[in-house]
Parts: structure tokens; C-alpha cells; sequence
């Protein structure tokens, strides 16, 4: 079985045994869960099912957040996107944003989503996999069979560093969430499991040191567009790999740079709404318009 | 950890912390109320809980919790008017409790047929939460497992009791964690016991029949 302790060692199981990551993964999981492999897919297609559900609902024009401080950023890229035929980045990544804030959005309106890994993050695998499902008619079984390659990745950056912003910033969010969905987005696109592992390195190196301050607290401010820029690194880490460059500091130091980091970092800049945007005069203020004036 | 516990929760938003972590409490209380429909409900909240509460939605989600709705339910977002539609009073009120995590909430439930609970616990991250007290007697458990909790009380011979109709009769059960509550010698005492896997069918009730047991009740993982 895998100890999921550092990248390398799925990348040696994966050539020892001529498979996928996500092959491997899929069938190390089932055994160490006691469930069959069929199982443990559609429970991984179940997940799948609801990400397409949350950009539905987070696409709505009329959609808000539960504090009424964001709302509707989902509705305004995609129409923005038909408007101008893909902006400047084109129709696949502008419509790529709009599913990334449309999850994040319906996170800020308590609608359902899937943490992946956590609910700050919640719109970046959506933005790159429902994308190439939808957009890119990529077939739903290898969608679903490269999440598994997304979580390993994810389940080693857990136990070499950690996921959440309260502990390491949002570098371990929305850092964690793009290396994730760069690795999936690699396996999807026919590269290797070294690819993979280099445009996962390539993402969290790009995301080192970005700190967790959500204006008031709240999962909205900057998160929701944290979302958007962890889609952009995903895809063009993943596009770097797959070109053939590679990351010259292997993914598991990445990984461990990123710990280090995380614990550099002061609480003002972990998720404390202490520092950061969330102390700005408008920060500031914004908070009060959700929860009045300070108490303290 | 599987791959699961990195693809999910699947939860309603914003938080994990905030708000699947919330709901989780709430169902423990839920439990704890035994099926009694709540009457009043009254919840202190501390640390970073009384600033938030609002805008993470943590006061709908305790209260769909308490309703028994899970983490991933819709009815979440409309938990107050379910509850008001229901005829539940609810009150929330930010307080202080010294040394208590920062994500804690104490939750005070009179049922419609008189009977009351407390629930405090904090909400530990990632949607996991350590509850740690029910009726103002310690417990420590995290609803990872299946939870028994026993009142009964407290006699000699007891723990003993319990522990041999466990070895006795369902010989498959394993105990993870087992934790004595006992306020007053000879008063009423609670006994909190983490098993691995699922109980055994009758478990409970046959524990219920145990002389000098008040109540059992089974937390199921939330």
C-alpha cells in the first residue's frame, strides 16, 4: 500500500507498475477503505456530480453571498466572455474563470459544494475539470479517474505540510488547490506522471508566501478571486510541463518550502483577519457594514 | 486519511470550520435530545464564533444540526425560519468562556416534553469538531467514531458491567477510547466510549437494562 509521504514515491509505484497515478491511487484507496474499486469511483463521481451542480448555482445573475459583500462575479465573466467572444484570454479560460467564481460564489452563499481541499478553495478543481468536461468534451470517466491523481497529490502536501489557512496561509488553500488541479490537468492531457509532479511544483512555487486575510473574516474577500488566479496557475503550470520544462526544485521540496513558509508566517496573515486586506481602512470598513461597530 | 477526506466534505458553505463544523455540533446535541422535539434553544458562542457567527451562517447551522440535518444539507440555508415554522424559540448569544477554543459554542435545548441538554464543543477544523461537555459533565470526543454515552449511577461494579456485556455478548466490539465522568461520588456519572466500527444490533438496548444505567445513548459518526 502507499504511505502517500512524498510525490516520488507515487511516481516510482506509477513506473514500477506502468500505470496511471490515478490508477494506482484508485486501486490502493479501495483496498485501504475495504470497498471495491467501482465504489470508491462512483463516490468519486458523486463529488464530480455536485462541483457541475455548484457552477449552475453559482452562475445565477442575481446571485449574493449570505453577508451581501460579493455576489454575481460568476454571471458577469460569463456574459463578459460571450460579449467580447473570450476577452483577452480567450473562451476557454475566461468561461474557466466563471465556473471558478461561480463555486466560489455558491460557497459564499451557503449553496453546496465540495472542499477540494477546503471550502476557501472549493472553485479551482470545478474551474479546471468542468471545464475541460463541458467545454472540451474530455469523456466523464477520465475527469473523474484524474481527481484521484488530484487528491494523492493533495494527501502528500497534507502530510508534508498542511491545508489549511489558518495554519499555513492561503498558499496552503488556493496553493495547495492549483498544484492539485496542475497535476490532474496533466494526466488528462496525456503527459507523464514526472509532468504531472512537475506542473504540481510548478503551482505551489508560484503561490509561496500568499497569506489568509479575508476581510472580515469571511470567505469572500479576496478568496473568491484567489479562485480564479489558482485556475490560471493550474493551467498554465500544467501547460509548462507538458512543453517539457521542468521545475528545477523537486515537488517535494516545493512542498516542504511551502511548510516552512507557512510557519514563517505571522498570525496577522493566517486567516486572523488581523493584517493583510482585511486591515486596510476599506477592509475595516467592510467589516463593520456586515458586523457593525467593534465591540471591543 | 483517504481521498476523501481531501475531495470533501461535500458541505454547505462558506466554511468548514464555521459552518459544516457547526452542524456537526448541532447533531450531537440532536443526539443527545434523544428524538425529543426541541422547544428552546438557547447558544452561547466564544472566541472567533461570537465575532463570525453571522456571516459564515454558523447560527443556521447549528440550528439545522440541532434539527438533525447534515453537513451537506440544503435545508441550512433556511434553518431559522425551519426552526420558527417549527414553533422553536432560539436565541444566540455572543459570550466568553474562559479558556474554551476559539470556535465554541454551548448549546442549552429544553425539549417539548420538558427534558433539557447542554452541548458544548468547538469546532477543531476542516469540519471536525471535540465535544466537551453534555449535561455539565466532561466528556472528550471527537465523532469521528461511533460514541456510546452511559449515565448511570455511580456504583461499583459498573464500568464492569458495561465492559463485560461488551466482551460477553458482542465479542466483536473493540473499545478506541473510554473516558469517566463522575462529578459527585455516588451521584450521577457518565462513561464516554469510542468503539471501532459499527454496534452490534441490541448493543444499546441491553446496555439500557444494565441496573443502575439512567440512559444510553449512541453518537453516531457525524
Amino acid at each position: 500500500m502507499l504511505l502517500y509521504q512524498a510525490i516520488e514515491e507515487l511516481l516510482a509505484a506509477a513506473a514500477a507498475q506502468n500505470k496511471k497515478i490515478s490508477e494506482l491511487v484508485l486501486a490502493d484507496q479501495a483496498q485501504q477503505m475495504e470497498k471495491t474499486e467501482q465504489e470508491v469511483y462512483a463516490q468519486m463521481e458523486q463529488s464530480f456530480d455536485v462541483m457541475c451542480d455548484s457552477v449552475l448555482q453559482g452562475q445565477g445573475p442575481n446571485q449574493r453571498s449570505t453577508s451581501g459583500l460579493t455576489g454575481g462575479e460568476g454571471f458577469k465573466m460569463m456574459f463578459y466572455s460571450e460579449r467580447t467572444a473570450g476577452g483577452l484570454s480567450g473562451v476557454f479560460m475566461t468561461r474557466a474563470m466563471s465556473r471558478a467564481l461561480a463555486v466560489s460564489g455558491c460557497n459564499a452563499a451557503m449553496g453546496k459544494i465540495v472542499a477540494t481541499p477546503t471550502a476557501g478553495s472549493c472553485g479551482i478543481l470545478p474551474g479546471c475539470l468542468v471545464s475541460l468536461y463541458e467545454d472540451k468534451k474530455m469523456p466523464k470517466k477520465d475527469i473523474v479517474m484524474s481527481i484521484f491523481t488530484a487528491a494523492a497529490f493533495g494527501i502528500v502536501i497534507a502530510q508534508r505540510a498542511c491545508l489549511a489557512g489558518a495554519q499555513g496561509g492561503c498558499q496552503a488553500e488556493c496553493g495547495s488547490a492549483a498544484g492539485m488541479a496542475a497535476a490532474a490537468l496533466v494526466e488528462l492531457q496525456g503527459g507523464t506522471p514526472q509532468q504531472a509532479a512537475d506542473a504540481c511544483a510548478i503551482a505551489i512555487a508560484n503561490q509561496l508566501g500568499l497569506v489568509c486575510d479575508p476581510v472580515a473574516g469571511l470567505v469572500e474577500i479576496p478568496c473568491i478571486k484567489r479562485n480564479v488566479s489558482g485556475v490560471m496557475i493550474a493551467f498554465s503550470s500544467a501547460d509548462m510541463a507538458l512543453a517539457g520544462i521542468r521545475s528545477e526544485i523537486p515537488v517535494d521540496e516545493c512542498i516542504d518550502s511551502m511548510d516552512e513558509v507557512g510557519s514563517a508566517l505571522p498570525a496577522s496573515l493566517r486567516e486572523t483577519a488581523l493584517g493583510g486586506l482585511a486591515a486596510t481602512p476599506t477592509g475595516m470598513k467592510l467589516k463593520e457594514q456586515v458586523f457593525g461597530p467593534a465591540q471591543h | 486519511m483517504n481521498v476523501f477526506d481531501i475531495i470533501g466534505p461535500t458541505m454547505i458553505g462558506p466554511s468548514s470550520s464555521h459552518t459544516a463544523g457547526a452542524v456537526a455540533l448541532g447533531r450531537v446535541a440532536n443526539k443527545v435530545m434523544n428524538q425529543a422535539s426541541p422547544a428552546k434553544v438557547r447558544i452561547e458562542l466564544s472566541g472567533s464564533f461570537a465575532h463570525t457567527y453571522k456571516g459564515h451562517g454558523t447560527d443556521r447551522a447549528l440550528m439545522a444540526g440541532i434539527m438533525g440535518y447534515k453537513s451537506y444539507s440544503a435545508e441550512i440555508r433556511d434553518a431559522l425560519d425551519i426552526a420558527q415554522q417549527r414553533g422553536i424559540e432560539y436565541e444566540f448569544v455572543p459570550t466568553d468562556i474562559p479558556g474554551a477554543h476559539p470556535n465554541t459554542a454551548r448549546i442549552y435545548i429544553k425539549g417539548k416534553n420538558g427534558e433539557e441538554c447542554t452541548v458544548q464543543g468547538a469546532s477543531i477544523g476542516g469540519g471536525n469538531i471535540r465535544v466537551d461537555y453534555i449535561n455539565g459533565m466532561r466528556v472528550d470526543f471527537t465523532g469521528e467514531h461511533n460514541t456510546i454515552l452511559v449515565l448511570h449511577r455511580d456504583k461499583p461494579g459498573l464500568i464492569a458491567a458495561v465492559t463485560n456485556l461488551m466482551k460477553e455478548k458482542y465479542k466483536e466490539v473493540n473499545i478506541g477510547n473510554f473516558r469517566l465522568s463522575r462529578p459527585v461520588k455516588g451521584g450521577e456519572a457518565m462513561m464516554t466510549i469510542e468503539i471501532d466500527g459499527m454496534p452490534p444490533q441490541g448493543m444499546i438496548d441491553d446496555m439500557r437494562g444494565i441496573e443502575n444505567v439512567i440512559n444510553v445513548l449512541l453518537i453516531r459518526s457525524v
